[in-house]
Order: structure tokens, then C-alpha cells, then sequence
């Protein structure tokens, strides 16, 4: 079961804590908002949840991304 | 278009004047009366979930008319099975500037929709039904107020329609949107759960285009093999479009689904020395008419073309505009007109809303088109709603459709219709913003 | 006869260290908190070692009044109880002062808890009660003004300065970044305090009489009074209430 890092895009303000911390998965674009990759592999999974508890928005989640997904809504962080 | 002599229920089951059968006699709205003699009863007995309407409407294989496309059965499935009472949101609010069908068809034939509403909340067991129109339109509010009194005032529906007008704005007939708006919100996205299992008051919520309404009372009348007989290429039923531009009779046809592109052109007189069409609407997408005339306009027939029919709408470029320019002007509208609250969208769409002016300026700074191809790729898809990605697929379409203008305009050269002179001369509707900064 | 020259004890030295310490950390954790709300990062501080450093900061403050609130209550002197720690006008020694340090401290822990249950609460809930937490700083400076034994000090007084200082100059970094109607309303805002800062001091404080009319009782409090150790003197400190103090040993004592 892997998981994917998904962002809300309304919560999020382009704070950029999470590429700080996160730089090998995650991009700011030009304007400062972040781009995400696909899966967070199982090494780097510490440092995504550090990212995803130091989003001062709270707009930074750990997904699920297998078959068994249930549809986006508000998810657990 | 048969006459009325004719018992006009037979006319509107044979030929592709369903929903708009009769509207050239009056030149009003249908009243109640009429209504009935034209398509007969209201259906009674139409009972919640999957056997009867909602099987019906499934094997007619009604697809949304709003601009999704998504199959309506479906949709209509997904609420009925859900536990509880549930909720019809019946979506009026067109703030495509392109088009005109719905309010065509919520202003001559507004019992059609009505009865859609009333039927598919028998069909999911919804406690309550909403009519969303544009608070700008006033005429259309009054009109459908008064249709909405005949039929209280006959007793007819189960439940009584209620009429909201909210703000209007390009986003705000999104679907999350209007649930927002009914909940007390602003009329604009939001990334909360799908309608269809969490919307109005926290219960499912069925929201349809009124146009796929209307189909769906004519279906719960005559049946899905009656519907199934209009419609070319695989696609079912008709469809209304609305055709403008560079045609002698710009306005709002009813169609059968998947007829030729070139066809419905021919039908408006669009003129032949036009070369480009956007389909679709300001989100939709640019094409050389001679690489589409020839495709079905409808979901599967347009997909070769990287096109869609989204909200029915075909705007045929006249000869000689410059249709980068055309293409600016929308972007620019489109990048005004999003919620403001995505960073992607608040940013970029601004960001190639500057570079497709440059471009269609001829003063270009840097590389534009380099810079756009970048830029499509970050804006799309990263926003709460589809507008981002619209605005992005309609720019795309452009660079694409319009490229010798594109490069010719990167050098600093005129295209052709800078040639001619055409250059400055905007064509395309844009309307002004309405009341910025009321989203409530 | 109740000994009077005994001093404060150390408790009450505590209290106003402890007091000055949580000021200062609670200026860092201000300044740091609004240097992320403009966005500040640099090389030499990233966005994460900020917002570390405004969070670490924070706790910190939390231990420092913590110790600062257990050694008021422990200290017999002022017989402040338990209950002035949370609840507002509650304490015998100069009430309204000491409350505005209750408030700080009900505020304080309010951001703090929901800081730390923010993945549990809804966003709003969480940055509202944050908003809220900007009074902290002001107030708690105001407690220490009104009710700190130490406010005449030179070197005190230039702290509370710096303090200000800081404060305001991320403020007003924070306010280059807003629109001209609320940047000229924040400015109006910060300056309109640090006056009435500098205008308290002058006429509060720093007057003779100010321990008087902050509301320091005239009595020791009665417990401390009654409290006799077993070989008759009292417990912890004590004032004669024979007669009132002179203000050489007030000087000497830090008590004004």
C-alpha cells in the first residue's frame, strides 16, 4: 500500500515549508505553490509526514493511493 | 417543425423538434395548457430508484447537456441509492457567454424543465427541489416564476420548485458551487465531497443541466427506444447548440446528437470563407473547420479532434480575424473570472493571459509561447475546480490551431489578418465583470 | 513581634525573573510568528527553522510562566492563590494587574492546546484562536508593567524598550505587505500603543505611590500573618503593619 501526498488547493497559501523539508519529491512553481509527485516512497515517508505536519495551512495530506482508495473528500491527515 | 394542427405530440415524436417543438408559433413561453397538448400528461406513478424512470433514462442513454457529458442515468442511480431523503438542484445558471440554449428553453418551454425537476425527484426520492438562474437576467427569473405559479396554482407537482437567483459569475454555475450557495456559502467551488453523496444540507444531491431535465420529462412520456431515435453516430437523442459568429442566422438549433459539424454550420449559414471554430465554449477548443466539419458533434465523434461539444456551442471566427487576438480577449475575461482561491489559477492564468496578449499583439517579450507551454503544464489540473483547466485547454488549442499567427506574431510580423487590417477589431462577445466581489 | 526586615523571599525573585525571562520569549515568539506571516525567509533562516524557532520559542514561554505563575502562588507574600492564575480579579495584590497576567496566561494556553491539537480542529477554530493570541504580548507586557516590582529599573525599563521594539519593527514589516488602508490602520494601531506605552509608564510607575494605587494591599495578607513557625516568627516574608514602610527600605527591598 503505498501513499501519495495530496495538497488542498484552497487551503493552501504557498507557504513552501513543504519543499523545504521535502525537496526530493516535492517543487514549488514559479508562483510558490507546490507540485507533487505521484507516490512517496517508503524512505522518504518520515520526511513526509514532517512536511505534512509543518504546512501552516494544513493543506498538506498523506493519501492512500491503492485500488482499495476511497474517494477524495476531506481526508486524515 | 410541425404544425399545430397536426396534434403537435405527433410532431414532436418524429422529428427533431422535441424540445423545441413549437417555439417559432408563439414566440413566448409555452403556457401550461399548451404544454400539455403539445407533449400530453405529466407522468404520475414514477416511483424512487432503480426500476422505472432511472432505468428509463439509462437505456435512453441521456448524457448531461451542461457540458460534462456525464451519462444522467448514471448520476440519477448514484442518488437514488443512497439512504434518506435526497435533494434536485436543476442547473439554469448558463454563465458560458457562448451560449443561449437554456435560457431559450427556460424562456419558451419552461414546463419542460419543470416537469424534468419534478419527475427526477420522484425518481430519487428528493424531499426538496432548487431551479439556480443568474440573478442578472431578471426577464428569465419573472418568466419562470410565473410558469411556477401555473402549475401550483394547478396543483401539478409534488413538491414545490424553489427559484434562486445568485450571483453570476463564470464559476459560479460549477456544481459545488451552487451546493455552496444553497448551504449559505458564496457561489463558488469547493473541494467538499461530490454532490451526488454529500450537497445540500449534507444530503445527496442530484444537480442536471435543465436542458438534460427536459429530456428526461420527454423520456418519462414517450421512453428510451423513442429517444434513442434521434441521433447519429452512436450518440442518442438531440441535443439544442448554439451556433454564432460568422453565420447568417446565429442562434439556438436543436440538433440531432452526433449530426456533422459541417452540417450544423450549413443550418446557421455560417459563412464559407471562415476558417476556425471554437466548439465548446470559452473553455472549450479552437479548430480548423475543415479538420472537424466532417466529425459528429458529440462526445466520441469530437474526441479524435482533441475537441468536446461542452455546453452545445459552436462560434465560427469570421474571415479575417485574428484569432489569437480572440483568444487573448477570452483568456484575459477567464483569468478575471475564477474564484480566487487557488494559487495555480489566481497566478498563472493571468501570467499566460500576458503572454497570449503579447502574442497577439506582435510585441512580444521573450518568448511567449515557450513560456505558455510551460506555464499550461503547471496550471492545469493543480486547482479546486475544472476552470483553470478549461482556460488552459482553450489557450492550448489556440497556439495550436492559430500557429502560423503564432509564429509569425513571435517575429514581430502581422499574421493575415493583420494583413488585411483586421487586426484591432474584437469580435467575440466578452461580457464586462459583474458586480466583482459578490459572491453571496 | 512579626519580623520585618526578613525580605522577599526567594520566591518572589523568582517570580519577577521568571517574569522578565517569559516577557522576552514571548517577544521572540511574536516576532517570529509574524515573520511568518510575511513570508520571511532567508538563507541563514529558512521557513522551517522559523517556524520552528516561533513554535520552540513558545513552549519555552509556556515553562517560563508556568514556573512564573507556581512561584507567585507558593510565595506567602501576596497570598495570590492558585485560582488568580486562571480567573481574572480574583487575587488581593493589585487585582487589576495581576489579572491582565491571568489573561495573558488564559491566552497563552488557549494557543498553545489548539496548536497542539491542530490536526484534531478545523482551521478556523485554530487560526482564530491564534488571532486571539496577538493580545498576549501587549497584555502581558502591561501585567509587567503594572504589577512588577521592578518596573522602575533602568535596565528593566530598556528591556521592556527593546521588547516593544522588536515587536513593532516586524509588525512593520508585516504591514509593507498589506493593502494601504489596513497598512495605514496597522501603523496607526502600533504607534497609538507604543505612545500609550511610553505615556502609562511615565504617569503609572514611575510616580511615587504607584505600588499604592496599582492596589498593593496596605496589610500583609492575613495568611501570612496567621502562619507562625513554631518559635513565634513568621513564615516567609512579612511587613509590620506597626508602620508604613519607608522608602529607603523599599528601594533596598525592590518593593515599590
Amino acid at each position: 500500500m503505498t501513499m501519495k501526498l495530496e495538497v488542498d488547493p484552497i487551503a493552501c497559501t504557498g507557504h513552501g515549508l513543504c519543499a523545504d523539508l521535502l525537496p526530493e519529491l516535492i517543487q514549488l512553481d514559479e508562483w510558490g505553490y507546490p507540485m507533487l509527485p505521484g507516490s512517496v516512497p517508503p524512505g522518504l515517508m518520515s520526511h513526509a509526514r514532517r512536511a505534512v505536519s509543518a504546512c501552516p495551512a494544513l493543506a498538506l495530506r498523506l493519501a492512500r493511493t491503492s485500488a482499495d482508495h476511497a474517494p477524495a473528500g476531506r481526508g486524515r491527515r | 417543425m410541425g404544425s399545430a394542427s397536426q396534434g403537435a405530440s405527433g410532431s414532436v415524436r418524429a422529428g427533431t423538434a422535441r424540445l423545441t417543438a413549437g417555439w417559432h408559433l408563439a414566440g413566448r413561453a409555452a403556457t401550461l395548457r399548451e404544454h400539455v397538448e403539445r407533449y400530453g400528461p405529466l407522468p404520475r406513478g414514477i416511483g424512487r430508484g432503480r426500476h422505472g424512470l432511472v432505468e428509463q433514462v439509462a437505456a435512453a442513454g441521456l448524457t448531461g447537456r451542461g457540458g460534462a457529458g456525464f451519462p444522467t442515468g448514471t448520476k440519477m442511480h448514484a442518488v437514488a441509492s443512497r439512504r434518506g431523503p435526497t435533494v434536485v438542484v436543476a442547473n439554469g445558471m448558463e454563465s458560458e457567454p457562448a451560449s443561449e440554449k437554456d435560457q431559450a428553453l427556460l424562456a419558451r418551454a419552461p414546463h419542460l424543465v419543470l416537469d424534468g425537476v419534478g419527475l427526477a425527484a420522484d425518481a430519487v426520492g428528493a424531499a426538496e427541489a432548487h431551479l439556480c438562474l443568474a440573478r442578472t437576467r431578471e426577464w428569465l427569473i419573472e418568466g419562470v416564476l410565473a410558469a411556477v405559479a401555473e402549475r401550483h396554482r394547478a396543483g401539478l407537482d409534488r413538491i414545490q420548485v424553489m427559484v434562486h437567483e445568485l450571483p453570476h459569475h463564470y464559476v459560479s454555475s460549477e456544481e459545488t458551487s451552487l451546493v455552496h450557495w444553497l448551504n449559505g456559502g458564496e457561489a463558488k467551488p469547493t473541494n467538499a465531497p461530490r454532490p451526488f453523496e454529500r450537497g445540500v444540507r449534507r444530503r445527496p444531491t442530484l444537480i442536471d443541466n435543465v436542458e438534460t431535465l427536459a429530456h428526461v420529462a420527454l423520456i418519462a412520456r414517450y421512453g428510451a427506444s423513442w429517444f434513442r431515435q434521434a441521433g447519429l453516430a452512436g450518440a442518442s437523442g438531440t441535443m439544442l447548440t448554439t451556433v454564432s459568429g460568422a453565420v447568417a442566422q446565429p442562434g439556438v438549433y436543436e440538433i440531432e446528437a452526433g449530426t456533422r459539424v459541417g452540417d450544423v454550420l450549413a443550418m446557421a449559414g455560417a459563412n464559407a470563407n471562415s476558417d476556425a471554430v471554437l466548439i465548446g465554449g470559452y473553455f472549450g477548443t479552437w479548430h480548423d473547420i475543415s479538420a472537424v466539419e466532417a466529425l459528429p458533434f458529440a462526445i466520441t465523434g469530437l474526441r479524435p479532434a482533441g475537441g468536446s461539444p461542452g455546453a452545445g456551442v459552436l462560434y465560427v471566427l469570421p474571415p479575417g480575424a485574428c484569432g489569437l487576438a480572440e483568444a487573448a480577449r477570452i483568456l484575459r475575461y477567464l483569468a478575471g473570472q475564477g474564484a480566487q482561491q487557488c494559487g495555480p489559477c489566481i497566478f498563472g492564468l493571468p501570467a499566460i493571459a500576458d503572454d497570449m496578449a503579447q502574442l497577439a499583439a506582435g510585441r512580444p517579450e521573450g518568448d511567449p509561447l515557450d513560456r505558455m507551454h510551460r506555464r499550461f503544464a503547471q496550471i492545469s489540473g493543480r486547482g479546486a475546480c475544472r476552470h483553470p483547466d478549461g482556460a488552459v485547454r482553450m489557450a492550448r488549442s489556440a497556439v495550436a490551431a492559430f500557429a502560423a499567427d503564432a509564429r509569425a506574431h513571435g517575429r514581430r510580423l502581422p499574421c493575415l489578418a493583420g494583413h488585411r487590417g483586421n487586426q484591432r477589431t474584437a469580435v467575440l462577445p466578452v461580457p464586462r465583470p459583474w458586480a466583482e466581489g459578490d459572491w453571496r | 513581634m512579626l519580623a520585618a526586615s526578613s525580605g522577599p523571599s526567594p520566591l518572589w525573585y523568582a517570580t519577577r525573573a521568571t517574569g522578565v525571562v517569559a516577557l522576552v520569549l514571548l517577544t521572540l515568539t511574536v516576532a517570529f510568528g509574524v515573520a511568518g506571516t510575511a513570508r520571511y525567509s532567508s538563507a541563514s533562516l529558512p521557513r522551517v527553522v522559523r517556524s520552528g524557532l516561533h513554535r520552540n520559542i513558545s513552549l519555552l514561554a509556556v515553562a517560563f510562566v508556568a514556573v512564573h505563575v507556581v512561584t507567585t502562588v507558593l510565595d506567602p507574600y501576596a497570598a495570590i492563590g492558585l485560582t488568580s492564575a486562571v480567573i481574572p480579579f480574583s487575587s488581593p495584590y493589585r487585582p487589576f494587574w495581576l489579572s491582565l497576567g491571568t489573561i495573558a496566561f488564559d491566552l497563552l494556553l488557549a494557543v498553545v492546546v489548539t496548536s497542539l491539537l491542530r490536526s484534531r480542529l478545523s482551521y478556523r477554530i485554530w487560526h482564530g484562536v491564534h488571532w486571539l493570541g496577538y493580545a498576549c504580548w501587549p497584555v502581558a507586557l502591561w501585567h509587567g508593567l503594572g504589577t512588577g516590582t521592578d518596573s522602575k529599573l533602568s535596565w528593566l525599563l530598556l528591556l521592556d524598550a527593546l521588547c516593544v521594539l522588536v515587536v513593532a519593527a516586524a509588525v512593520a514589516v508585516r504591514l509593507t505587505l498589506a493593502r494601504p488602508g489596513a497598512r495605514a490602520v496597522g501603523l496607526a494601531a502600533t504607534g497609538m500603543f507604543m505612545l500609550a506605552t511610553v505615556v502609562f509608564v511615565i504617569i503609572g510607575p514611575l510616580q511615587p505611590g504607584w505600588s499604592r494605587r496599582a492596589g498593593t494591599p496596605a496589610a500583609p495578607a492575613s495568611a501570612a500573618a496567621l502562619r507562625a513557625k513554631p518559635d513565634g516568627s513568621a513564615i516567609g516574608v512579612s511587613r509590620g503593619t506597626v508602620r508604613p514602610p519607608v522608602r529607603g527600605q523599599e528601594a533596598r527591598h525592590g518593593l515599590s
